[in-house]
Parts: structure tokens; C-alpha cells; sequence
């Protein structure tokens, strides 16, 4: 099999860890149909690309312009695909992010190449097979690559970053300098709180209609900073205008995978289930014992969440400190 | 003002998924269709332009089976003026043939704007919105969740992790519209009478070939029910006690 060419996100000139994630999905990928991985990274003035070996990175080649510090679609999309072209390359990584759902079908159509969608497992059996989840996690499917090139999206936290001592190389690229899109990112708005996005946190706590009211929320907010989580929450209290829809998990909001999901106070409609199925581990706090939350949840504690989550959150905190 | 807005048919929300006897596809048998959640925000935002522009068209496009006619009959009971359905047999998983049928039918159309939903609830690709654009040569901006054009140019947010992106944008562009974009207006018995008169016009066209074949559409694995670890705050320590020496996460 030829190359993998893996587009690494960064945000403020890091490498997030979405990047690293790619980086081990292609490794795996590479491995298996024998070729090598390359990263690309775009950024502004300067970018921290050194160490990417260690993640499974061959080679890495940093695009660097002052322009390209904020995602740019057009820009980015012209330099990803004149990369992709510059080398023999069988699939085109991009993480499935806010960014990469935009970047990545921009340019597979430049490419006039297949897309492959939010993936969550990739193998190589006599050409590219990956898995996909569709019907917003009811179902999942597996697909053949029958083209010489695919863009396919990895969805974060489906595969966990590599640790090796291979050292990789650097490259300098300057392929983005002189682009300009018709569509220019001015600024990113950062919100008065930093908070941790739902899709990208390996520990979300969520919360549902059982809080009754929206001020109650501050309990899974304090929950949440116990463990360092993000906060989540059902599309019944995000329609009721509780909570912004940044934070909704299921099928009209984010589909997660953390390692840990703690459902307080949410029943587990369908639609929600759909978006967060695929966590690890999956706590539910319910006064309703026959709630379908506790279907697919691997501990459950039933009762009134107004005495269970205090006393949990005072736990956690307890144990954090110790 | 000239606008467009590509919409598609999918299951609804509540909906159970069963595979067909294929084990490539959805068992359609009793399902409802609707049209596509985030379809319903990028019809009513072209609504909404058309409305402050003072004048223009809204044109739905679907690229679907006979079937989508209900669809975009649903389209334009909200308000949209007239539709058009690119029929074809059957879909393709790849979006990149069914972009290529949209871009076809817009080309040439002198659209100021043309809107997507930012993802179909079905194949959940976040595709075809970004990829018409990049068909047309024109900009774009995926998952808007508020937008302001004025005097042939525009400026949308966009929810990313851990912000807002504020992006300005030439016209004509294409907009991918996010939740919490406006608040769609549901069609009146007025609008449904009306659309029943609307153009709807139905173009037979033959998809392009795709990279992607499917192996298998299957269930994902059913999670082991697990078990209640007790009742009220008593239980804690328990819970606690699992979630460290069982399953490992604390």
C-alpha cells in the first residue's frame, strides 16, 4: 500500500491531542498495508511539530504563514490537497473535528476522491476497510475504499494516542503562503469560562430533566470540575433553554466516546442514547429504577440525585486530594 | 435575493434502526420519514432572507427517490417557492456523487446563497454542504449557528471546541446551518394547501460512481446491562469503589 498523509490539527501553534489520535489510526493502518505516515501541519508563526515521531509520525512537514494561524477553509483545503498530491498516497487523515468536518469534504471534492466520514476503526484487508457509525450511532458501517485515494475523518477518541521513542523528521513546507479564501476566520470567540469540549473530554458528566430546574445544573457543574469532565446535556434541557447546544449529547447534538459517561438525571430517550453508547464506562443516576439509561449502563445508583451527586462530588474531591 | 437550499429525506429521530434482510441497508418497512432536522434550520433561514430582502425565490433541491417529493412538499409548506428533485434509483454512501448532482442542478442558477443542513441525521457525513462549494468555486462556512448578510457579503459564527469562530464571507457562498441558527416555523394548514400548487419539477439523473463500496450496515454490539450498585447517596462509596477497582476510570 502507498502512504498516509495525516493532516495535524493545532490550536494556538500546539498539536492537539485529536492530531496524535490520527497519527496512531494511521500507524495502525501503515503497518498493516506497509507504507509510510506523514503529517502536515498548518499553522501560523510557529508551530511545536518536534516530538511528532514518538506518535507515529514518519515524517512531518509544517506549512507555516502568518495568514493560516485560524482555520482558513479555502487556503487550508488548496495546501491539504497540493500535499496530498506531492506524494504517493493512499488515504488522507483528518481528524473529525469542528475544523476537519469542514476541511475534509472541501477536499476530497478537490481531490474528486471518496470521503469516509467520522471513522472509528481502520484496517487494511487487500485495500482500506473502515468502519463508520450512521443512524447517529444506531448503526455502523463497514466499508470498502475501492478508489486509489480516500479522505476519511477519524472521530475523536476512538483511537488513543501512541508513545514510542522513534524520532521522525521534520520537513519545512510554505505551500500556504499567498492563498487567500473568500471566507476569512477573524477571531475565535473564547467563552468567559474555558470549558472542555464534550466530544474531545475522556470524562463527561451529563445532565437531563431530573435536575428540574436550570439552576440545579451547578450541581453537575461541580461534579464535572471534581473530575475534570466536561459538562454535558440531554436535548430536553438544551430546547428548554438551560443549557447552550454546544453541550447536547445525542442525535440533534454530539456523539461522544469518553472513558467515563456519568448520566444524572437524564432517562435515556433514543435519541440520547444514540449519542453517547459508545462511552467506556457508563454511570447513570436515576430515581426512576425502570428508566432505559440503566439498559445500557454499566453501574447504576437509584435515587434522588439532589442527596447522591453532593455526596459524590464531596467523594471525588476527597480522593483527588488524598 | 436568489436562494437555494439542498434538503434530504431521512428516518425520524425516534426511529428504531432494522437491518434489511441485505444486511446493507435500513429495513424502511414502518419507518417515518421527515425532513431532515437541520434541513429545517437552513429552510428557515433562506425564508427569513428572502423575508428581509424584500423580494427574491427560494428553491428547495433534493437529490433523492420518488418519495422526496413528500419532503420537499414539506419544504414548501414552510414558505419555499418552488422545488426540484433529482431522482435517481438509490443512494450512494459516498457524498461525493451526490454533490456533484446538487452542484450540476445550481450551477448557472445565479444563487446569492445556497443552505444545507450542517449534516443529514442518516448517513451523519457532514458533506455534501462543503463539497458543493468547493464544486461551485465558491466560499463556504459549515455549521453556522448565526449569520448576518448585507450588501453581498456575510458574517457567520461557528461553534468549535472550546469557542466561536467568526467568519466573513463574499457572496454568493454556500451556509451549512447548525442548531440554534432561528427557531423553524412549522407549515400552517394555509402553507400545506399552497404547496400542493407550487412547482415541483423532477429531473431524472444518473449518480457519478463512488469510491466506497459497502460491506455491511450492522447493529452496533448491544452493551451488557450492567448493575445497580444500590439506591440513594448510601451508595456512593460503592460506586466509587467500582469505577476505581473495576472498571479503572478514577
Amino acid at each position: 500500500m502507498s502512504n498516509i498523509l495525516v493532516v495535524l490539527e493545532q490550536r494556538d501553534g500546539k498539536i492537539k491531542r485529536v492530531g496524535h489520535e490520527a497519527l496512531a489510526a494511521a500507524r495502525g493502518l501503515a503497518d498493516a498495508g506497509g507504507g509510510e505516515v506523514h503529517g502536515l501541519v498548518i499553522g501560523g508563526g510557529s508551530v511545536e511539530a518536534d516530538g511528532l515521531g514518538a506518535f507515529g509520525a514518519d515524517r512531518v512537514t509544517v506549512s507555516t504563514d502568518d495568514s493560516s494561524e485560524l482555520y482558513q477553509s479555502e487556503p487550508y483545503a488548496a495546501t491539504v490537497a497540493d500535499a496530498a498530491q506531492m506524494g504517493d498516497y493512499a488515504a488522507l487523515l483528518i481528524s473529525a473535528t469542528a475544523l476537519g468536518r469542514d476541511l475534509a469534504p472541501r477536499v476530497a471534492a478537490k481531490l474528486d476522491c471518496p470521503l469516509a466520514a467520522d471513522v472509528t476503526e481502520l484496517s487494511y484487508d487487500s485495500g482500506i476497510v473502515v468502519k463508520r457509525p450512521a443512524y447517529s450511532g444506531k448503526a455502523t458501517y463497514t466499508l470498502r475504499v475501492t478508489s486509489p485515494l480516500v479522505v476519511i475523518s477519524v472521530r475523536p477518541n476512538a483511537y488513543a494516542p501512541l508513545q514510542s521513542d522513534q524520532a521522525g523528521t521534520i520537513g519545512e513546507g510554505s505551500v500556504t503562503a499567498g492563498r487567500e479564501g473568500r471566507a476569512v476566520t477573524k477571531e475565535i470567540k473564547q467563552p468567559e469560562r474555558a470549558a472542555l469540549d464534550v466530544t474531545e473530554a475522556s470524562i463527561v458528566v451529563a445532565g437531563g430533566r431530573g435536575l428540574k430546574d436550570a439552576e440545579h445544573f451547578a450541581l453537575v457543574e461541580g461534579l464535572a470540575e471534581a473530575l475534570g469532565a466536561a459538562v454535558g446535556a440531554s436535548r430536553a434541557v438544551v430546547d428548554a433553554g438551560w443549557r447552550p447546544h454546544s453541550e447536547q449529547v445525542g442525535q440533534t447534538g454530539k456523539t461522544v466516546s469518553p472513558g467515563l459517561y456519568i448520566a444524572v438525571g437524564i432517562s435515556g430517550a433514543v435519541q440520547h442514547l444514540a449519542g453517547m453508547r459508545t462511552a467506556k464506562v457508563i454511570v447513570a443516576i436515576n430515581k426512576d429504577a425502570d428508566a432505559p439509561i440503566f439498559k445500557v449502563a454499566d453501574y447504576g445508583i437509584v435515587g434522588d440525585l439532589f442527596e447522591i451527586i453532593p455526596r459524590l462530588t464531596d467523594e471525588i474531591r476527597a480522593l483527588k486530594e488524598n | 435575493m436568489k436562494l437555494a437550499v439542498c434538503i434530504k429525506r431521512t428516518p425520524d429521530t425516534e426511529t428504531r434502526i432494522k437491518i434489511a434482510g441485505d444486511g446493507k441497508r435500513i429495513d424502511e418497512a414502518g419507518v417515518k420519514f421527515v425532513l431532515n432536522t437541520y434541513d429545517e434550520y437552513a429552510v428557515e433561514e433562506a425564508l427569513q432572507l428572502k423575508e428581509r430582502a424584500g423580494s427574491g425565490e427560494v428553491v428547495v433541491v433534493t437529490v433523492g427517490t420518488e418519495a422526496s417529493q413528500e419532503t420537499i412538499r414539506t419544504a414548501l409548506a414552510m414558505g419555499a417557492d418552488r422545488g426540484v428533485l433529482l431522482k435517481v434509483d438509490g443512494a450512494s454512501i459516498d457524498p461525493l456523487p451526490v454533490a456533484k448532482a446538487l452542484a450540476d442542478e445550481l450551477r448557472g442558477g445565479e444563487y446569492d446563497v445556497v443552505l444545507f443542513g450542517k449534516l443529514a441525521i442518516d448517513d451523519y457525513s457532514h458533506a455534501t454542504g462543503p463539497m458543493v462549494a468547493e464544486l461551485l468555486g465558491v466560499p463556504c462556512v459549515s455549521a453556522v449557528a448565526k449569520l448576518e448578510i448585507a450588501d453581498g457579503k456575510g458574517t457567520a459564527e461557528r461553534e468549535i471546541e472550546g469557542g466561536v469562530e467568526v467568519v466573513e464571507f463574499s457572496l454568493p457562498a454556500v451556509i451549512t446551518a447548525d442548531k440554534g441558527l432561528n427557531e423553524p416555523r412549522y407549515p400552517a394548514l394555509r402553507g400545506i394547501m399552497m404547496a400542493k400548487k407550487k412547482p415541483l419539477e423532477v429531473k431524472d439523473v444518473a449518480l457519478a460512481d463512488g469510491g466506497l463500496e459497502i460491506v455491511e450496515l450492522a447493529l452496533p454490539p448491544e452493551r451488557q446491562e450492567g448493575r445497580i450498585v444500590g439506591e440513594g447517596a448510601d451508595a456512593v462509596p460503592a460506586l466509587i469503589d467500582a469505577l476505581r477497582n473495576e472498571a479503572k476510570v478514577l
